[in-house]
């Protein structure tokens, strides 16, 4: 569905993706891992155009990386950016119409379904995006890049400074977005919930991929956990 | 009294609504591209001369429409072909850019319309007193430029709350990125605010010029009044700009009508100051005559005190 070869991304004359080659399968859940500061937040920028960026990235088996932003999320990708980017200013219903795209038929998802799934957003639906704490405003930028009915979702860094119990129910979302046959690429920093929804995983280091393989592989390799991602 | 309050009042209302014309594209512009535009007065002054041209073949009526509809459109091409190129050099290319803008529209009116003011009259229809109090007549043509404004703001409040182009525009004002990852295409969006922008800026021209003086000038005297308000009321808030646009609006009106000075205050502290005394004619001046001042005294101390102004959210 989505074919990344040989990327390499830009921010002004420092060269932050060194050729990346991923790809990610129709209804898989693919997750991208590494410590900080070794492009994976990048790799999503790039392919949705928000980054100066050379290679191919193939979609749905058409060539988008001379485009847009705008343009790229019309071909059915979605970007959920991390620091919970949700508008301030308008309230939670707002910012989920937000999501959708100027005339967009019918999708997989409604208003209703996202008020169904996280209750709490109904509560506030009328309240300022800007007020909701930290777990709200995640489950808010979430349901507004699903609103848009993307094939392919790619979620960054999600779960950062959530509580556990909010971890669990972004974890039991991304479940409901693969069942309605939505691909998910996950920037993930904690492990055991990558390595629990995650189908394959790729590894990355110095703005390259340095490791591929499905959770089982990611376990029993404890020398590359310890060189890529242990702190 | 009562009458100077009341007419004060009403043409502080007006002029405030004038400038918040201007101000309330100014502030947009400045919010989503964080471009200061130098030359949003002189789209104004192009809507006047525009207006008044029009006005001269086929009269006032259409020029209320299609010149600000022209300017809008000229608005909009300067973004797309000026701007958007310039803007990869970063904000002070474009400061310059619009600050050379002004200046070359200012050349370009004076050759075409000459360095003194043109006739440009209120229509005929709105010629007469619109009512009379005290002995004061008020004029219909500024009730009808008060209508106008007050209708222009309602109508600019409901698209930018009640619509999904106002909506995106607000999201735009903060996140343009995630905005344009959502599937709109925010370089549209701005090239359209800067076009309606300039376009109501016109329409202030337009409405302006006859009650005022359309000369080639008319953009270098209101510019920094408009910068007063934007930056009083905060770089990028609308509701600022309002409240700055009927503050300044107001200030003025009323210093114009007071005769009070600083030598008539002190008299009543029982100071007697005159001429000859140390400062002068400082003592002297009467508030209507130091008014134009006025504005930019304000803006100073808010840029001390306050410098993300009345309702801002980021420093100047």
């Amino acid at each position: 569905m989505l074919e990344v070869r040989d990327l390499h991304a830009f921010y002004g004359k420092s060269h932050i993706l060194q050729g990346v080659d991923f790809r990610v399968g129709k209804g898989e859940i693919v997750s991208l891992l590494g410590r900080n500061g070794v492009g994976r937040s990048t790799t999503i920028k790039a392919i949705m155009g928000d980054v100066e960026r050379r290679g191919s990235i193939q979609f749905k088996g058409r060539e988008i990386g001379g485009l847009k932003p705008h343009q790229v999320a019309h071909c059915g990708l979605g970007y959920v950016p991390e620091n919970r980017d949700i508008f301030p200013g308008l309230t939670v219903r707002e910012n989920l119409i937000l999501g959708m795209k100027s005339n967009q038929p019918g999708g997989r998802w409604s208003m209703e379904d996202m008020f169904t799934l996280f209750p709490r957003l109904r509560e506030r639906a009328d309240t300022a995006g800007g007020v909701l704490s930290g777990g709200e405003q995640q489950m808010l930028t979430i349901c507004r890049t699903l609103m848009g009915d993307p094939d392919l979702v790619m979620i960054d860094e999600p779960t950062e400074g959530l509580a556990p119990k909010i971890v669990e129910l972004v974890a039991g979302l991304f479940k409901e977005i693969r069942n309605r046959g939505v691909s998910i690429l996950l920037v993930e920093q904690k492990l055991a919930i990558a390595l629990d929804i995650s189908e394959r995983l790729y590894v990355m280091g110095h703005g390259r991929i340095v490791f591929e393989g499905a959770p089982r592989d990611v376990r029993e390799n404890a020398a590359m956990r310890k060189e890529w991602l242990e702190v | 009294m009562l009458e100077l309050v009341v007419f004060s009042s009403l043409n502080g209302v007006l002029y405030g609504m004038l400038l918040f014309l201007l101000a309330s594209g100014l502030t947009l512009i400045f919010s989503m591209m964080g471009v200061l535009n130098f030359a949003h007065a002189s789209f104004y002054m192009l809507g006047a001369y525009f207006g008044f041209q029009i006005s001269r073949y086929i009269g006032f009526w259409p020029g209320l429409v299609v010149a600000p509809l022209l300017v809008g459109v000229i608005g909009a091409l300067v973004e797309r072909y000026g701007l958007r190129t310039v803007h990869k050099h970063g904000h002070v290319a474009e400061l310059l850019f619009t600050f050379g803008l002004a200046f070359i529209v200012e050349e370009l009116v004076q050759m075409v319309w000459g360095k003194i003011p043109v006739d440009y009259r209120i229509p005929g229809a709105l010629n007469f007193s619109a009512f009379t109090l005290f002995d004061t007549t008020f004029p219909a043509y500024r009730m009808f430029m008060l209508l106008m404004s007050i209708g222009i703001f309602l109508g600019l409040l409901v698209l930018l709350t009640r619509t999904r182009v106002g909506l995106i525009i607000q999201a735009a004002l903060t996140h343009p990125n995630i905005v344009g990852t959502l599937g709109h295409n925010v370089p549209l969006v701005f090239m359209m605010v800067f076009g309606v922008g300039c376009g109501l800026a016109a329409l202030a021209g337009v409405i302006a010029g006859p009650a005022l003086v359309t000369q080639p000038a008319m953009a270098a005297s209101l510019g920094p009044i408009l910068f007063v308000v934007v930056v009083v009321g905060g770089l990028g808030s609308l509701s600022g700009a309002f409240v700055a646009s009927l503050l300044i609006g107001l200030i003025q009106t009323f210093a114009v009508a007071l005769n009070i000075s600083l030598a008539d205050v002190m008299a009543h502290l029982g100071v007697t100051l005159t001429r000859e005394s140390f400062g002068g004619d400082l003592w002297m001046a009467t508030v209507a005559q130091v008014a134009p001042i006025i504005p930019y005294l304000l803006l100073v101390l808010v840029l001390i005190f306050r410098p993300h102004g009345l309702m801002g959210n980021r420093d100047t």
